[in-house]
């Protein structure tokens, strides 16, 4: 039997009147990839709060390597071995990795010197990392920043890892990335604490996995002996339908008409890349692609808010290129994108619900003044209908849970009543319960015969909601499919570039 | 030690901060003053008595505090944009020159009406020198804080040029300065104030209500919190940041209408002294809202004018008066931190936790 590197008894913590965790009891063995697992507010994030020395708890006990200890702060976890990967990556933008690495760690004056880029290199080899030392953070994508804080804290020689939702924001291929490594890591006697809602990731990469519901843990299961719709129902607590059912609507008028659309991005480089295709009312028309092969720029130049270099946006028979973007959602084009950090754009985040809802709308109230009469009306209609939990509309939106915050935008694009609905990762980060809420307000919107174009990460989620899907890459279009007549291997390929039609003389990985 | 970010802090906290953030200050200041040789009792006395003790020092404020207001106003509604307009100096000056150009060298505008249209000219030129850098911003990316900076020099060197050369009164032989006023060109009095107060209070109102409750200024809050946000509603950001400058620049001028046509009675450097900086400490102090200005302000106007009768009451050197306003503001701008965070003391022993 492995050494318990990690070990939390009878935990409670209290928030006012919140109880967030109330007697949890969990464990973490050398070796090992735990995961936690458990919907929005079940208390996980406070539990590896406490861990990492961010909040110390009302009663219980928490033993490190076998000894028990009082965790009181940040600093005093790291003494510890523990190191917190959070969601929101704590690195400093105009320095390299390797400072960044160093940051905080090194005592003398200056900052970057051989000896200590040696040990860092000494770790990576150590843990089969790769990453160039010398890349400035801004210039890096999403998941080599994860990998800069995951370096991070390996220098520092923890040997308890914990990564907060470390998939939220990453690719198929590179979540693949990130779990060898994370084996890699497990192998060499490090303890890893996963936390996430992603059922199929906790399969997939997992040793055991605790499920904690309402604060409580529901029980801790090896993860070989247990399956997805097990965990679903300790999670949720009680059984849930994991198929989406798709509607079959009658299919409607031409709606959108892309015709050659080209843009350009940095260096002239195009970002999209003679796109054409169709949407028709009352269709979901799914996007898939790996991150940044032009979903973005999509969405944008349809909005307005991009320059197209060449081609045409037909809505409803008129091109809409060159229309400022007021002019395009008086059309009827409501477009809600998710961006990585959620707050991006579409929202104010020291505004409350009230006036975020007023964005598009103030705009056509009569008179010099704002009234605030509506809008309040239109958050509490939102707010009721998507479920969303916030003290109170007054509350401002950067308070509330990236959940709550998505169904906040997505919520206000919907009440608009769209003609075109255009949504990207509209679930990203979401748990099973809020996400399959959204696909169904979704496919509310497409029995009322509103267009929906719909740019997504799950392609399991793409192919059961959607009617057709689009693939991009690298901004051109790989193929448009019906969605009933392709697997998700078959996606896949085209996702990398393949076109549909040489995908189709395999005809492996279609559907007959 | 550790220095925590405070989660939200209530307005008891915020008000009990404050109020020690003034206590110190009253007493690192009164240590000070004793080692200067004097009693920190009566300086202070005096320091109020002298801003509010009779009937003629407290219009002495309330004069002081006038400029304050209205510069404040309009560098309030340029940082709610998170356009960082320290150039209130300049549009001071520019607002200033307008009024003057109307009060000197216009004679066909039927008297009653010059006062008005000083006001408009004056707030057109401090807009105009509020507008050039938002229309670089605007266009060009360009910084707005280098811009407005330089611009500040660009008006004082302005109007020195008309002093010493086109403006000059020839009447005054040897002696380079612009011509006084015409009377009817001198701002009224009201309870023996000029109706520049009368002004402040009224923007006042309408500054908060139009950042509250208007279209203008919900845009200019969406553009100041998120510009990528703004665009996506629709919202014609190079618009909203020239038309924003505008009223900002344009505030400042009237400053300037102000100083010049109450205060000075014609154009000199001494209408600026130096309010459009001060006006950035107390537009911060202030917390962007339009209401806490007046209060801020009056608070600074009696710190000035407290200052300046303690140099002739008790004969104490200026710079140590101005070393006291430091302290007194090195305090008040300082409880800022200590209200977004706070410091925990704790051992690294079991349950030392101190809140």
């Amino acid at each position: 039997m492995n050494k318990t590197y990690v070990e939390m008894k009878n935990i409670c913590k209290t928030f006012g009147v919140i109880r967030a965790n109330r007697n949890v009891n969990f464990s973490v063995y050398e070796g090992e990839i735990h995961g936690l697992l458990g919907e929005n507010g079940a208390g996980k994030s406070t539990l590896v709060n406490m861990l990492s020395g961010i909040y110390t708890p009302d009663s219980g006990s928490i033993f490190i390597h076998g000894e028990q200890v009082n965790i009181h702060s940040p600093k005093h976890a790291i003494e510890l071995g523990i190191g917190m990967i959070h969601q929101h990556f704590k690195l400093i933008d105009v320095l390299t990795a390797a400072e960044n690495v160093l940051l905080g760690h090194s005592q003398s004056v200056f900052i970057s010197n051989k000896s200590r880029i040696k040990s860092i290199q000494n770790v990576m080899e150590k843990y089969g990392m790769e990453i160039d030392l010398n890349k400035r953070i801004m210039d890096m994508s999403v998941s080599e920043k994860q990998t800069v804080e995951i370096l991070k804290v390996l220098y520092r020689g923890s040997k308890i890892l914990i990564l907060d939702e470390p998939t939220a924001v990453l690719t198929p291929q590179e979540i693949d990335k990130l779990f060898t490594v994370l084996k890699n890591l497990a192998e060499t006697g490090c303890a890893i604490i996963i936390i996430t809602h992603k059922l199929n990731e906790i399969m997939s990469v997992t040793d055991r996995v605790t499920v904690l519901r309402q604060g409580e843990t529901v029980s801790t299961l090896e993860t070989r002996k247990t399956n997805i719709r097990e965990l679903t129902e300790l999670m949720v607590g009680k059984p849930v339908n994991l198929s989406i059912e798709r509607i079959h609507s009658r299919k409607g008028d031409l709606l959108l008409s892309v015709k050659g659309l080209t843009a350009l991005g940095e260096h002239n480089v195009p970002v999209l890349d003679n796109v054409t295709f169709d949407l028709y009312e009352g269709e979901i028309l799914g996007v898939a692609g790996v991150a940044g092969s032009g979903q973005k720029e999509l969405c944008e130049t349809i909005a307005g808010l991009y320059p197209v270099e060449k081609g045409d946006i037909y809505f409803k028979g008129e091109n809409i290129v060159g229309f400022s973007p007021r002019e395009i959602i008086k059309r009827g084009v409501s477009m809600s994108f998710i961006p990585e950090d959620r707050l991006g754009m579409g929202l104010v985040p020291s505004m409350n619900m009230i006036d975020n809802m007023l964005l598009k709308d103030y705009v056509n109230q009569p008179g010099i003044t704002v009234n605030r009469k509506p809008a309040k009306e239109k958050a509490e209609r939102v707010s009721k209908r998507l479920e969303i939990q916030a003290p109170s509309i007054y509350t401002a939106i950067r308070k509330l849970s990236g959940g709550n915050i998505q169904k906040v935008l997505l919520g206000r694009e919907i009440d608009a009543n769209p003609h075109l609905l255009i949504t990207a990762y509209p679930v990203r980060g979401l748990d099973i319960g809020a996400s399959y809420n959204i696909y169904d307000l979704l496919k509310e919107q497409k029995q009322k015969g509103v267009g929906i174009l719909y740019i997504g990460e799950d392609l399991d989620v793409l192919i059961e909601l959607c009617d057709r899907i689009m693939v991009l890459c690298d901004g051109k279009v790989t193929g448009i499919t019906g969605s009933e007549s392709i697997t998700k291997e078959g996606l896949g390929l085209m996702m990398a570039g393949e076109t549909l039609s040489s995908i189709k003389k395999g005809d492996v990985v279609c559907k007959s | 030690m550790q220095i925590i970010k405070r989660e939200g802090t209530s307005t008891k906290q915020i008000i009990m901060i404050r109020l020690i953030a003034i206590i110190a200050a009253i007493i690192v200041s009164g240590i000070f003053i004793v080692f200067l040789g004097y009693n920190p009792v009566k300086v202070y006395v005096n320091m109020i008595s002298g801003a509010l003790g009779s009937k003629i020092r407290f219009r002495a404020t309330l004069l002081e505090m006038v400029p304050l207001v209205i510069t404040s106003l309009g560098i309030l509604v340029a940082f709610k944009m998170k356009f960082w307009n320290i150039g209130g100096e300049g549009q001071i000056l520019m607002g200033a020159f307008g009024a003057t150009y109307i009060a000197l060298f216009v004679d066909w505008i039927p008297k009653p009406l010059v006062i008005p249209v000083m006001f408009i000219v004056g707030f057109l030129a401090g807009g105009i020198w509020g507008i050039i850098p938002a229309f670089f911003k605007a266009n060009f990316g360009a910084n707005e804080t280098i811009m407005t900076l330089m611009l500040n020099y660009i008006a004082t060197q302005w109007i020195t040029y008309l002093q010493y050369g086109p403006w000059r009164d020839p009447d005054l032989k040897g002696f380079a300065k612009i011509a006084n006023f015409p009377d009817h060109a001198l701002l009224p009095k009201v309870f023996g104030i000029h109706i520049g107060l009368i002004i402040s209070l009224v923007l006042v109102i309408i500054i908060s209500w139009f950042l509250r409750r208007t279209k203008r200024g919900f845009e200019i809050s969406v553009v100041g919190e998120s510009v990528s946000t703004a665009r996506y509603a629709g919202m014609d950001i190079s618009r909203i940041i020239i038309t924003t400058m505008l009223l900002s620049g344009g505030l400042c001028g009237i400053t300037g209408v102000i100083q010049a046509a109450g205060v000075n009675k014609t154009l000199t450097m001494n209408v600026s002294s130096g309010y459009g900086f001060t006006a950035v400490i107390t537009t911060y102090l202030s917390g962007l809202r339009a209401q806490r200005v007046l209060i801020v302000s009056f608070l600074f106007a009696i710190l000035l004018q407290g200052g300046s009768y303690i140099q002739s009451a008790l004969q104490i050197p200026q710079a140590a008066a101005d070393v006291l306003q430091g302290m007194i503001l090195f305090c008040a701008l300082g409880s800022e931190f200590f209200v977004n965070y706070k410091v925990r003391f704790r051992k690294n022993s079991i349950s030392s936790e101190v809140k």
